[in-house]
């Protein structure tokens, strides 16, 4: 019997470089809700997505997925988060279209041509699909790493800082993607030192010392 | 395997836009081969000697100085994060990695290997013995360069500790790839030398995927 989706996270704690980022933390995450974690520079709030994503190791507690260890079947838990990080993960020698296209490939979305060009119509880049991204603009080029959330189809979305270098209208888009998002049953953490309104249920994690 | 295809495909349109990045280790090779010569005289008799070790040294170098990029650029621009995220098996995706490389940096070598033996006045069956050392020597360096540079990712200094890592790694390949010709030359046959370096290149291939996924593994951590 296949559980229901659900992040818990378990008394975690976390150290970087020999200093205490977080102690004891817990939390979970049902569908439908979003998490915005907030707090200072440095406090841990990229740490802490990143061992979310299982990408660095934490010193106690777990993170469970499904009420399982996400270590146990990493897999199958991969397929059900997609993480968008500060680095875009795009490539400036390729274009806009090429980027989402491998991005689809990657994740194991079968996305036809049209898909990518409404994701991108959608950030606004209808008539920039085919210009290599080394020639875009730093919020164009958030905008497409953004455009392929209108294609994940992972219900846990791990965002880290995703509103830098967006203008007003870009935000809103986003934050109206993200609001599909979770009426859809999905699921939303993210970290953002600007306001961000959501709709549906969640909540703000303020990280201090 | 379309994620497989995907990066091969990423990694040699991206390698397009890059050609300075490319051809430098063919031109690193091209200027090593054609220095020698200048260097030592125009005696056919020993040019024919050290052409194969010539040769081979600087394959080996050239591919010293491109393994440094090969998961560097994917590490900087976050690409790297997001292969380890995919829910694919890293060992594969990173294999399609290691045959980019070799595409680009390997191959090209194998291909300009006759213009070269030509030009140290090598028969031409010591030529095609030389290609077919370097077809299945270059992969050897590619794939156990991947290790290296997983490594070392990351890391200052990272070129200089590819090289100390690789080189004693890279010696077996440098003398059973040059020594099948000099044996040709000798009237010994090169087959032991290809069985020798096929019996290298499969483990290589086998197991440098799985052991660079571990390394970027922890590169993360």
């Amino acid at each position: 019997m296949t559980l229901p989706n659900r992040l818990e996270i378990k008394n975690l704690s976390l150290s970087r470089g020999g200093r205490q980022l977080l102690r004891d933390l817990s939390f979970s995450l049902n569908p439908g809700e979003w998490l915005h974690l907030q707090g200072d520079n440095g406090i841990g709030k990229t740490s802490l997505l990143r061992v979310i994503c299982s990408l660095a190791p934490l010193d106690e507690g777990e993170v469970l997925w499904r009420g399982q260890n996400i270590h146990e079947d990493l897999p199958l838990y991969l397929k059900d988060i997609f993480f968008v990080g500060h680095k875009l993960a795009l490539k400036e020698e390729l274009t806009a279209f090429e980027n989402l296209a491998i991005e689809c490939a990657l994740m194991g979305v079968p996305a036809k041509d049209l898909d990518l060009m409404q994701a991108l119509a959608h950030f606004g880049l209808k008539g920039r699909e085919h210009v290599p991204l080394g020639i875009l603009s730093q919020g164009q080029k958030r905008r497409v790493a953004l455009a392929k959330l209108k294609l994940a189809r992972a219900p846990l979305w791990v965002l880290d800082e995703p509103l830098v270098a967006l203008d007003s209208h870009t935000v809103e888009l986003f934050t109206q993607l993200l609001g599909q998002h979770l009426t859809s049953a999905g699921m939303v953490i993210l970290t953002s030192h600007q306001p961000i309104q959501l709709s549906g249920v969640g909540r703000v994690l303020m990280l201090s010392r | 395997m379309k994620a497989f295809t995907a990066i091969l495909k990423r990694d040699l349109r991206v390698a397009m836009h890059r050609k300075v990045e490319v051809l430098s280790g063919l031109f690193f090779y091209l200027v090593v081969a054609t220095l020698f010569p200048l260097a030592i005289g125009s005696d056919l008799d020993i040019l024919r000697r050290i052409a194969p070790g010539i040769l081979w040294v600087g394959a080996l170098l050239s591919s010293m100085l491109t393994l440094g990029r090969l998961f560097e650029a994917d590490w900087q621009d976050g690409s790297l994060e997001q292969l380890v995220l995919t829910p694919h098996n890293l060992s594969l995706l990173v294999f399609a990695k290691i045959i980019s490389h070799w595409t680009l940096c390997g191959l090209p070598l194998v291909i300009l290997a006759p213009v070269l033996g030509l030009m140290f006045d090598l028969p031409i069956e010591f030529v095609l013995v030389l290609m077919g050392t370097l077809l299945i020597g270059t992969p050897i360096l590619s794939c156990l360069g991947a290790i290296a540079s997983a490594l070392t990712l990351g890391l200052r200094g990272g070129g200089v500790l590819i090289s100390l890592l690789v080189l004693p790694l890279f010696v077996p390949v440098l003398v059973f790839g040059s020594g099948a010709v000099e044996s040709l030359a000798a009237g010994l046959g090169s087959q032991a030398y290809f069985s020798i370096l096929m019996a290298m290149l499969i483990p290589a291939v086998f197991f440098s995927p799985w052991a660079c996924a571990a390394a970027l593994r922890v590169a993360f951590e």
